[in-house]
């Protein structure tokens, strides 16, 4: 039990190690600063993609995250430009308010389930581009451009976060940003899933009928969970638009929701970390491919059919045993 | 003996078709009333409102005096009312304790965020839960599974595991929907054996069974349905003299009621 614990934080150490120090000292050394861009964009994708991850345990095949990170990216962009909020405010307001409308939808459509409940997600992200276009306050195609970069984060005085404006290496600082909120995430979920709260959530995806026979509100949790799930599209969404310093309907377009059930998909839903190993894969995959042309999406695709009939539960199936004792 | 269930005038509709017509009976403190009657006779849909799953059309159900019926199913679960399924529905992927442990959620004092942050009150329940799991499973005979992965059970002991987790959320009645469908004698007698010790050990039990032979054993009291409607309510011995019971499964061998 202790062995098992050691090793656990063991591992947790590695990895922030990795994230936090080698990586940097890599691409410092290697000077690649464009990867940075790179890594950015995967953990915050991992961040959406850990949302549809969520909606897959409770029983749900979520092909709607697009929608939320588009919706948050919009609410922290029109926050910072039309009303001078500082982009950190915008941030969890950005998370609850998605969560807010992800509960007003997921009331009605969480009560489908299987592809039923896909195909109305997967509208979803079509109209949230639709109304994005249309809604005289998102200013139409055009977007919402030249955002300024996140400013200052200082609490009684104290700066915790500097002006990114006044960093050199902003992509540096971004970087660090997207990591810390992807740890933070992962670990709400690692907790989540480990605690009664997860096994509630399988009970859902397993029986629901039996789940609410024993005395489970599962219209409240699935909404709980789903509720979840958006916060985390609109954080990542959020970010996105600071990053880019721009917004655009076509941001996050249904391919993005397809590739965040994808992630989950390739890294395996059997597993927290799934949605993130899968975000690497397939991002780094997919650039990979690009010399090879006109050919890049046929072989991904193929490459992506022949991983799931080989690996139906995620390339995670590979190194940890298929189930752990509970 | 006080009344635990009392079913009133219940009526269901499905369009024209009436599946259930103006049913009353009443279930006893620690009895074992069975609910019985040819293919088509209602049964079925009684059980499901009787457990919340339907909502009727006229008439209501009351359990200790207070109306359960029309309610979503995991607030009857939760005034006491809960059932298990005819079909063999567990949790499939987790162990046979874990299906157990998750069936007290009933009984959890800490909230959700207290889950989540696993304060005191959630550790403790985690304890009585998983305490309670292997009492339930000692009880019906399930110890020696309890880290078996419940889809891998044979038939038997999945029908015990549905009792199980019925008997962890601590109802009030416990409704059982043909526990012995699919067995064959020595497992239908061992769960008749095993259905009396949860009556003797002061569970209340309404069953819905075709299993006749079965049936006349283990009932306290018998209520028969027939096109919807009840037509007889008695001990084993008044419903196998009753000449309408008789009528109703004319055509089906005299072994079918226990003659």
């Amino acid at each position: 039990m202790t062995r098992n614990r050691n090793m656990k934080l063991a591992s947790v150490a590695a990895f922030l190690a990795i994230v936090f120090i080698a990586v940097p000292a890599a691409i410092s050394l290697s000077g690649r600063i464009d990867l940075y861009y790179t890594l950015t964009s995967v953990a915050l994708l991992s961040i959406a993609s850990a949302g549809v991850w969520l909606t897959f345990y409770i029983g749900r095949i979520n092909i709607g995250q697009g929608a939320y990170a588009l919706m948050g990216a919009y609410v922290s962009a029109i926050l910072v430009m039309d009303h001078g909020w500082s982009f950190w405010l915008t941030l969890p307001v950005a998370g609850l308010f998605c969560a807010a409308a992800s509960v007003l939808i997921g009331l009605p459509i969480l009560r489908l389930r299987g592809v039923y409940f896909a195909m109305v997600t997967l509208t979803l992200t079509e109209v949230a581009r639709l109304l994005a276009l249309a809604l005289p306050i998102t200013n139409g195609a055009k977007g919402i451009v030249s955002i300024p970069l996140p400013g200052a984060l200082s609490v009684f005085g104290l700066t915790i976060i500097p002006d990114f404006a006044t960093l050199q290496n902003s992509r540096l600082a971004f970087y660090l940003l997207a990591v810390t909120l992807m740890v933070a995430c992962f670990g709400v979920m690692y907790r989540l899933v480990h605690s009664r709260i997860g096994k509630l959530c399988q009970s859902l995806q397993q029986n629901e009928e039996l789940a609410s026979s024993i005395g489970v509100n599962i219209a409240y949790l699935r909404v709980i969970a789903y509720a979840v799930s958006s916060f985390f599209g609109g954080v990542a969404g959020a970010i996105f638009a600071a990053i880019s310093q721009s917004i655009y309907p076509s941001s996050f377009t249904v391919t993005d929701s397809v590739n965040f059930m994808l992630n989950c998909f390739l890294g395996g839903l059997g597993y927290v970390f799934g949605p993130m190993l899968g975000t690497l894969v397939l991002y780094f995959g997919w650039d990979m491919l690009f010399q090879t042309g006109q050919f890049q999406l046929l072989i991904y695709s193929g490459l992506m059919i022949v991983l799931m009939l080989v690996l139906p539960n995620g390339l995670l199936s590979l190194t940890v045993p298929t189930r752990k004792k509970a | 003996m006080a009344e635990m269930l009392e079913v009133s005038g219940i009526t269901k509709r499905f369009g024209g078709l009436v599946a259930v017509n103006n049913v009353s009976f009443s279930v006893r403190e620690k009895e074992i009333l069975s609910v019985i009657g040819p293919n088509g006779a209602g049964k079925s849909t009684l059980f499901k409102l009787i457990s919340s799953f339907l909502r009727p059309t006229a008439g209501e159900v009351r359990l200790k005096g207070e109306r359960i019926s029309g309610m979503a199913p995991h607030i009857a679960a939760r005034k006491g009312v809960v059932r298990t399924f005819q079909e063999t529905t567990i949790f499939k992927n987790m162990s046979v304790r874990e299906n157990v442990i998750i069936a007290h959620h009933l009984r959890s004092k800490a909230s959700l965020v207290g889950y989540f942050l696993g304060t005191g009150t959630a550790k403790a329940d985690e304890a009585a839960f998983g305490q309670s799991a292997d009492e339930i499973l000692a009880l019906l005979g399930l110890a020696s599974l309890a880290n078996e992965i419940a889809r891998n059970l044979p038939h038997g002991h999945l029908r015990a595991l549905g009792i199980a987790i019925g008997l962890a959320t601590n109802p009030s009645i416990l409704l059982l929907d043909e526990p012995f469908a699919g067995m064959n004698h020595e497992e239908t007698m061992r769960m008749v054996a095993m259905v009396r010790r949860l009556r003797d050990l002061g569970l209340t039990i309404l069953l819905v069974e075709h299993d006749m032979p079965a049936v006349m054993k283990i009932s306290d009291r018998i209520v028969v349905l027939n096109f919807g409607q009840k037509i007889a309510e008695g001990t084993p011995s008044e419903i196998q003299a009753n000449e309408k019971v008789i009528e109703a499964y004319l055509g089906s061998e005299d072994e079918a009621i226990g003659l």
